[in-house]
Order: C-alpha cells, then structure tokens, then sequence
C-alpha cells in the first residue's frame, strides 16, 4: 500500500493552480484534504502523475454572508462547517450533515470543495448541495462558471468540472422565514458512509410545505432530489398522500445492491427516511409510522 | 507438583503485607508506550535491511503456469525476485496435522505456492527491494500466466462427489470429522419437546493494529538467524523455523518486543513469515515483511465460518434433556501450521451443552478444505460458537415451554457444590460457579425491573430486548491441547528471578506481552511473593536467548501458568535470600522476612538489613560471609498444570439492546458480564481484558464478516468495508467477578482473556430474538445486520 512515485506542485494562487492544471490535464489530481485521494493512490487505484496541492490557497478558504447567498470557500474544512455560526444561521443542514461526516480526524482535514469534487454518490455534502439548491463556482482558462447543483453531479465521481477546472466555492441561498431542515442517514456505525440517506430542506408554512427539496443518497450513482417531493407540496399532507409519495420514491429510485444492502432495502430505508422527514419537519409524529401499519 | 496452601486464617504467600495481589497497579510499560517509546517490529531498520512484497495470487484456485520477472527484476531498487520453486531449495514445506486429532489431513504447503495457488491471497513470488515501496512498483512488472482452476467455496457442498477436489492426494475435501455420542440422546428426545434450529456464523478475522510483522536476519558470519517477530510463541517460532530451515533451534533466536495486538492471529506460522526467514537465508542480508492491511485481510487466519444445525430436548418443567449438534466449518485450503484448523471444530464438539446437567448429547464436527484464505485459532477458540449455539437452543426451548430464560437456567445448570464433575464431552470441571454468577448477574442487572421496562416499553411499539448466556472458558491449557499431538509447542513456563547487586530484582518470563499485561501480572506476583516493590521489578520477555523455555501466551494461559511459575521462582529466591540473611545476621530464615525491600524480624517487624546491603555483601564482600556459604541470589521455576487438562473458567454475560423495527436497526443499551477466573492479580486488567473480549464478541454480533464471492474472492478486504466494532456503537459494559481458585496452583489464578468474547454474541442475539417475539422471528445468523432483521420480519 504505497503509493506509485508522482510529482508535487504546491499552487500559490488559484491563477498557478489553473497553470499547473492546463499543463497536465488529466494527468493531475488536486490535493484538498486528501481523504479520499491519499488512500485510493496509496492503494494504487489512483496513480496521478502530480498531485497539485491547494492547501495554501488562503483565498480559497472562509464562510461569507453576500446578500441573500452563503458563500462556502471551497477549500473550508468540515470541522469550520461545524463550528461556523454563519452556517448554524443560514445553512444548518450543512452543520447537521457534517456530523454524520467520518470521523474528527478526518473532518479535521476533509474539505467541502474535495467532497463536491470527488462526488462520491453516498456522501452527504452532495446530496445536501442538491437540498439547498446551491451554486457549484468554479474556474476555468475560459473564466469562472457557475453551475447548479442539481446540474454538476453526473455520475460516480463523475461531475460536470473539466480536468482545467477548479472548484472554488459553494453558494448557498441564506435560509429564509419557514424553512425547516432535516438530515439523518442510516449507516452500520457512527462514521460509516450511509446505507441510505435524507438531506432536505423545506418550507413550512401553516403546517404543510410550500416548498420541499428531498436529497438522498447512497441511492444510485450520483445524490437524488427526489420527484416525490412534488406530492407533499402545497397539499394536506395525510398518511396517505405520504404512503403515495413514499410508492412514488421507490418507483423514482434505482438503487444499487451492495454488501450493506439490497435495492429492496434501500427503497425501504428511503421510505421509512421520508416519513421520518415529514413527521419531524411538519411536528406530526404519527406521520412516521405510515399508513399501512 | 505439590501445592502448599496455609492452613484457613494464616496468611498465604500471596496475602503479604506490601501485597500487590488483587490490586489495580499502573501497569509497568505504560509510561513507555504512552510516550511512544515501544518497540515494535514495524518500525525496526537494521542495517542493508531490505523489504519483501509478495505478489498474490488474484485467483481463489489456479495454476501457476508461467512467471515473467524480467523486467521487474532490472527496475530500479530491486534486489531479487524469488519464486516458490527457488525458494524450496532452501526452506521445506509442512503439513498442519495432529496426532491426537484423529484422521486429520492436510496436504503440503510451501512457503510461497509452487505451480498452484489454492486461494486468493497466496503468495506466488517475492519481491525484495530497497524499500516497500519500489518492491511495489516492480511487482507491477511481474507477469504471471495462470490457468483458473475450478474454486471450491461453499463449505455445504465441499464433499458432494461433484465438488472438483482441492488435494487430490487427499482423496476429498474432508480434513476431519470427529463424532461423540454420550448419554442417549434418542430416548431423552423420545420424551421432550424438541426445538432445532440452523446457526450461521460468519467468517472473521483479528485486525490487529499492528499488521504481521517479520525481520528475519541471516548472519552467514555467525550460521545464525534472529527473527524479530510480532508472535505470541516466540520458542514455538524458534521451533518451526528450524526445522524447516535445517537449521538446529540454537542457531535461531527469536526476538518479540513489543507486539501491536494479536488476539490468536499471531499464534500460528504463516507462509510469508517463512518465506521471509527463508529469503534472508538465501539473500545473506536482514530481510522485512510488514503485511499491508488487504494482505492483513487475506492472508492472516480467519475464524468462525460454521453453519451447525442444532436440536435441544426439553420437558414442560424445564429439564434439558439433551442436546445435539452437526457443525461444518470451512477452513480454506490448508489446515494451519503447527496448531492445525481443526482444533475449533474439536472446541465446539467439547463446549456445547457444557454448562448443563444433561448427560445426553450428540456431535457431529466436520472440517472441509476451501479456495479461500485459511482459517484458525482465534480469540476464544471454538467458544463463541458453542455458547451461541447452546444458548440459542436453551433460550428457543424456554419459549416453548413458556419458561422465562432465567428459570430455565437456573433449573440446568450444574449446581455449585457438584464440582469436580465432567461434562459429557468428557471435559473436567474443578470448580465452577454458573449458579453464583447467575445470582449477581441478576442483581447487576435489576433482572426484574428490567423484564418490567421492556413490557411497558413495548405497548408504546419500542422493541427491547434480554438476552442471557451462561459459558465455560477453557484456559491455563496443558499438554493435552497440543503436544499430546507431537506439536511442539511447550505448554510449561519458566521464569527466571535474580536479585541486583543493588537490591532490585531482575525477572525473565517465557510468557509475552502483547498489550494485556504480562509484564505486569509479573511483576505484582513477584514484587508481592519476595517482598520487593515493584518499581524494583523489571521484567524480561520475549527472547529465546534471554527467557527460560516456555509456551507464551495464548489460551488464557499467562497468569494461570507463568504467573504460577513467577510465584514459585520468586518463592525460592526468597529463601535463598533469607538464607544468606540469616548467615549475615546470625539468625535463622524461620526469624526473618523481606518486606518492602529490607529484612526484617519476621516476630516483631523490626528492621535488620536493607536488600541492598545484602546484595552488596554477597557480590563484592562475599570474604566476609560465613564459611559454606554460596549464596544463590538467582532462582528459577517452570509450571505446567498437570492433574486437569485445562482449568474451565465459567461466566455469564446479559445484553440490553434496542432495534428499530422499521429500519432493522439494533442499538446496544448496556451488557453484563459476571465472570470467574480464580484469583485476580490486578482488577483492571481483568476487566478491560474481559471488556476488549467482549466487544470483539460484539463484532461478531452485529458487524464482522469475511464476505466471499462464489468466485472465492474476498470483496470487503479493507477497513472500510470489514466494519470492526467501534466505540460509538459499544455499550457500556458492567463486569461482576466471583472467585473460585484453581487449587492446581498456589496462586489460584485461571485465565480471563477469552470470556468477552466467548458469551457477547449469543447474548445478543437472544436479546434480538427476546425483543422480536412480538413478530414470531427466529434468528440464528450473525452478523446481525440490519438487512437479516429487516429480512426476517418480512419488511423487504
């Protein structure tokens, strides 16, 4: 388990990080935190030629209020989510989500843009990104662009950034007056990557939702907003329009067999997520035993 | 031996007035791995040292037709590139077989595979550079032309006539079977009500913080080898590299410092470590193995793959009145060297019912080859299967007859004051204690209010569940397990006291340290037994040139015999040294005593001579010592239990537990152990080896699991996938102790090590059972993953 000899690059600015990319191409990974990428080189399922380390892109880092946005540096670790009060203000889901990331040693190091970046389907930040329809920036030879969340994940590891490209930050429209959160996942221990998970953001106005954003994960190839949503919105939620929504999930959803779960237990863990989601959210415990039972 | 005990009310050799015997003592080697001072065999650089790597077989079963190394060996800090086939030439292969195991089979096995390898993990080439990581790079480079063989993994179908057979020298697939018969199992079941039930365990492993680890060391100067090893045996390593080198055991020495957990995995002789002293021998340099944590995954033993099938007979007042059983086991492709696989098939056939009255039982144990990694002794050999098991089967039993779990118990298990009895396996018990730890057991856990709490719990739909399971703990093992065989592995220790010339006390043991306290059980029997304080006390171990012969520690066998041989080396150099004294002070050694590192008048307490002067007296002045005086200020002792095979501990454990029914969740609450291992030396060590025990039976419970495709690869070979238990998932864990010495010794201590592990996980899995009753569920499969539950309440 070591890693194949590669080349180093320490950028000073994200201008000689974007060189050092346009120079290599594919070739080069960018080193953020690190954890995931040490451990896939040093088990040599990843063998860059040179790591472009942008650890010390100071501008990269910090929490920012403009306007009605949240403006989440790239390179802030979990542990600054964790701790910030910007984001227990305005993105608390983010917070909430972070707590259920790994473990403290590596949320010490880990980083939201490498999580965004590697776009691993059973992390939270993702799924939560969907959530909170937020912004992916990122920058380019050609510029900056800017693309939805719900646009940039498009597969297993696989994202809408170009290898020339860096992501730079996450904008995250500030919460407003209703909007309610709620994270929770299902994993084998505290720290594991989930079985199944919920990120969602809501509004909740005169007990039922004028808006709802259900991200989930762990589900497929890449975090869901789940179309089911659409059925609890605006309407008088009952157990049974949530029994219909909770059909219409496990139809929406093509989950993966793995060794954790089946694709049947994973629509199941979904369902019983979404209940649970609308319980909590609407402060009607008797949602989340559901209809049937 | 004779065992001298003091009449009731005097004191024992033990009970002294600077005692450290029952005492939570700072164990001695703390501040030195706290400060990162240990030494571990990952870590050593000896000059010209070079690394090994060893290409893998990627194939569970294929032969090895062809191996291209050219261009691997001209890459860049490659020094050689060995085969099997060139590797023979200088090591011979082995046979893990036992005498004593009946009709037990193997077939050779090589230190790195020759034309064939027979699991996905085998090693097929070595690769030794410069470094770990250029070895790496040139394995790359190597290209192996193998022609996939057919792969026999599913243990159920390893002896049908169709299953292509892995030896064919062997004949078939069966390594060993052993049946037992005792009673009249068909009359008592012709009379009771009978339950039966299929129990699944998964296949697991140690996961040792510090992987294997090797440095074998050629002196052609010297035609000498010292192995530095990561081994709990380190003589028995002595022995095997020998023999297979043509070497004779006193041109090995085997060094062990500090060793990064071992938990039975570092008890066994590994093809690689072999293959490393052997590539030393031929390569004339220091050669390193550290197995990386896949290899860890693939190549150290695995335990644990049964399937037993199992019926209990049982009258509507609750008499068990039988048991039987028919286990099959997998142990991959060969059985393991020198301890062989069969032995914990051999347990479970000895451990089941054990607790119980009952004389009737049945057993069938048998033992199939596999392409998948070998299994082998681990933690608790045998136990957990034979407790989850018999404990499954008496709790499915209370529940036909309606009878509470507890009562059922209490209504079979083998009174207190039977002892000394057998069990129908024919293992002998001294002296057990099932119904006086059932009684605290109780009263730990408020048995009562608990039944109430889950009863009230479960009208508001939260599913709570007791489970409780009873078992005997085989330690302080003798000859019996393994050189009745011809295995040589020493079942005696010695330990070897000498006192300074400053008073202080020198101690080798032939017992090791791999983090559960040998050093300082050591220590506090023999600062306690010569009347020396502990920070006088320095204790050697781990190296055959330095220690006296002995087995090491395994078995739960360290306190019980090297703390034996500790007490009766220290119990000699006190009276040599009383001897001397009494010459000096012109009294006799009846008069005297040491306490506290000076003698004293053993009548009145008074003060006489400091150790120190003593010592001073008979290394530099010993003119002025009385004619016909030798002193002999050094004393040495070996033990071995003779009059039982093993000394059987017993104990108790109970599980508290919690599972979401809509998500198949379980969440642990709180566990108790009540547990009986003799005399305890030091309490904390005790109970966190008993709390590690347990929480490595945890594992098993809820997380651990090898998990092979039919192809015969393992796909979860990280830690990442393999879950281990950790902390937030561990309850809190109350450990209760009743004491009953094993008079085999003076010093009365059994062995502690396997309980946790023994009982945790048939205790939870009667507790998940206990809190699904509601939903008519039977589960008899661990892992108990939330995907099982979720299962068998039909919600997926």
């Amino acid at each position: 388990m070591k890693a194949v000899a590669f080349a180093y690059a320490r950028a000073t600015s994200v201008v000689n990080a974007l060189e050092l990319l346009a120079a290599h191409g594919d070739k080069a990974k960018v080193l953020s935190g690190g954890q995931s990428l040490m451990p896939a080189m040093n088990l040599r399922l990843l063998s860059p030629d040179i790591l472009i380390d942008i650890g010390g892109l100071a501008e990269l880092r910090g929490i920012a209020v403009r306007g009605d946005v949240l403006v989440v540096g790239a390179l802030t670790r979990h542990v600054d989510l964790l701790g910030s009060p910007e984001i227990a203000l305005h993105a608390p889901l983010l917070r909430d989500a972070v707590a259920h990331v790994a473990h403290p040693a590596i949320r010490n190091r880990g980083t939201i843009g490498g999580s965004l970046a590697h776009a691993d389907p059973a992390s939270e930040l993702p799924a939560c990104v969907l959530a909170l329809d937020a912004t992916i920036v990122v920058r380019g030879p050609a510029g900056e662009r800017r693309i939805a969340a719900t646009e940039f994940f498009k597969g297993i590891y696989e994202t809408a950034l170009s290898p020339d490209e860096l992501l730079v930050a996450v904008e995250v429209p500030v919460a407003g007056q209703g909007t309610a959160f709620f994270f929770q996942e299902y994993a084998r221990r505290h720290g594991d990557y989930a079985i199944v998970g919920l990120a969602a953001c809501a509004v909740v106005a005169a007990s039922s939702f004028s808006d709802l954003r259900l991200g989930f994960f762990a589900v497929g190839d890449r975090p869901v907003l789940a179309a089911a949503a659409g059925k609890l919105i605006n309407a008088s939620v009952t157990p049974a329009l949530l029994a219909e929504a909770t059909a219409a999930l496990a139809d929406e959803l093509d989950p993966q067999e793995d060794q954790q779960a089946t694709a049947a237990m994973r629509r199941h863990l979904a369902a019983a997520l979404l209940r649970r989601c609308a319980a909590a959210l609407l402060a009607r415990p008797e949602l989340e035993k559901g209809a049937t039972r | 031996m004779t065992v001298t005990r003091p009449p009731a009310g005097m004191l024992s050799v033990l009970d002294r007035p600077n005692s450290y015997i029952g005492k939570t003592v700072p164990r001695p080697n703390l501040d030195r791995l706290l400060q990162g001072r240990g030494q571990y065999v990952s870590d050593l650089e000896l000059p010209r040292m070079a690394h090994v790597v060893f290409l893998r077989s990627p194939y569970a079963h294929a032969k090895i037709v062809a191996i291209d190394a050219d261009v691997a060996k001209r890459m860049s800090g490659v020094i050689s590139i060995v085969t099997g086939r060139e590797l023979e030439a200088v090591i011979t292969p082995w046979v893990g077989v036992l005498s004593h195991l009946k009709g037990l089979k193997s077939a050779p096995q090589h230190a790195i595979a020759v034309d064939r390898a027979c699991w996905q993990g085998e090693a097929v080439a070595a690769i030794v550079a410069t470094s770990r990581a250029a070895a790496e790079d040139a394995m790359e480079h190597i290209s192996v032309d193998y022609e996939e063989l057919e792969a026999v993994t599913d243990m159920r179908t390893a002896l049908d006539p169709a299953t292509h057979v892995i030896h064919p020298s062997l004949g078939d697939n069966l390594a060993f079977e052993r049946t037992l018969n005792a009673g009249d199992v068909d009359h008592a079941l012709l009379g009771s009500e009978v339950v039966e039930a299929d129990f699944v365990f998964g296949r697991h492993t140690g996961v040792t913080l510090e992987p294997r680890a090797v440095v074998a060391d050629w002196s052609a100067a010297e035609g000498r080898l010292t192995i530095y090893q990561g081994t709990q045996a380190p003589h028995m390593v002595q022995n095997i590299a020998a023999l297979h080198l043509g070497l004779r055991e006193a041109q090995v020495r085997v060094i062990c410092k500090d060793v990064g957990g071992s938990f039975g995995i570092k008890v066994h002789i590994y093809a690689d470590e072999m293959a490393t002293y052997a590539l030393s021998k031929l390569l004339r340099r220091p050669i390193k193995f550290v197995a990386d944590r896949v290899e860890s995954f693939n190549t150290d033993i695995h335990a644990r793959d049964h399937r037993c099938r199992g019926r209990i007979g049982v009258r509507p007042d609750g008499t068990i009145t039988a048991f039987e059983i028919d286990d099959l086991t997998g142990i991959g492709p060969y059985s393991m060297y020198p301890r062989t696989s069969a032995i914990e098939a051999n347990q479970v056939v000895n451990l089941v019912g054990g607790p119980y009255l009952t004389p009737n039982y049945r057993a069938r144990a048998r033992v199939v080859f596999q392409n998948k990694n070998v299994m082998c002794q681990y933690r608790a050999v045998g136990h957990p299967i034979a407790c989850s098991v018999t404990e499954g089967l008496v709790d499915l039993a209370a529940a036909r007859i309606g009878m509470d779990p507890v009562e059922i118990r209490r209504r079979n298990l083998i009174a207190d004051d039977a002892y000394p009895c057998a069990s129908p396996s024919g293992m002998k018990f001294e002296q057990l204690s099932h119904h006086a730890s059932l009684a605290k057991l109780l009263q730990m856990m408020d048995y009562d209010a608990l039944r109430a709490e889950q009863a009230a719990l479960r009208a508001k739909n939260v599913h709570r569940g007791i489970g409780i399971a009873s078992f005997i703990e085989v330690t302080n093992p003798s000859a019996a397990f393994y050189g009745v065989g011809g295995a040589k592995i020493s079942s005696q220790d010695g330990v070897a006291v000498r006192l300074d010339a400053q008073g202080s006390v020198i101690c080798q043991t032939s017992i090791t340290e791999q983090g559960q306290g040998s050093e300082s059980l050591t220590a506090q029997i023999v600062g306690s037994v010569l009347g020396v304080s502990m920070d006088r006390v320095r204790v050697t171990l781990g190296d055959t040139d330095n220690t006296p012969y002995g087995g090491g520690t395994w078995a739960s066998r360290g306190a019980g015999i090297g703390g034996e041989a500790a007490l009766q080396a220290a119990k000699a150099l006190r009276q040599n040294i009383l001897d001397v004294a009494a010459a000096i002070l012109q009294s006799t050694p009846a008069e005297l005593d040491i306490v506290t590192n000076s003698i004293i008048n053993a009548g009145d307490g008074a003060p006489r001579m400091e150790l120190n002067e003593l010592a001073r007296i008979v290394y530099f002045r010993p003119d002025t010592l009385p004619p016909g005086i030798q002193p002999e200020l050094m004393a040495t002792r070996h033990f071995v239990p003779r009059q039982y095979p093993f000394a059987f501990t017993n104990g108790i454990q109970a599980s508290w537990l919690e599972i979401d029914t809509d998500t198949g969740f379980v969440t642990l609450l709180k566990h108790w152990v009540v547990e009986d291992c003799g005399t305890i030396i030091n309490p904390q060590l005790v109970d966190e080896q008993i709390r590690g025990g347990v929480v490595q039976g945890l594992g098993a419970a809820l997380f651990e699991k090898c998990i092979y495709d039919e192809r015969g690869q393992l796909t979860n070979a990280n830690m990442a996938d393999y879950l281990v238990p950790m902390s937030g998932e561990m309850p809190d864990i109350d450990i209760g102790h009743v004491v009953s010495p094993t008079r085999e010794s003076e010093l009365g201590a059994k062995g502690a090590g396997e309980a946790g592990t023994a009982g945790a996980a048939a205790a939870v899995a009667n507790a998940v059972n206990d809190a699904l009753r509601p939903f008519g569920t039977k589960i008899t499969e661990i892992p108990l993953t939330p995907q099982v539950i979720l299962t068998a309440l039909g919600r997926i």
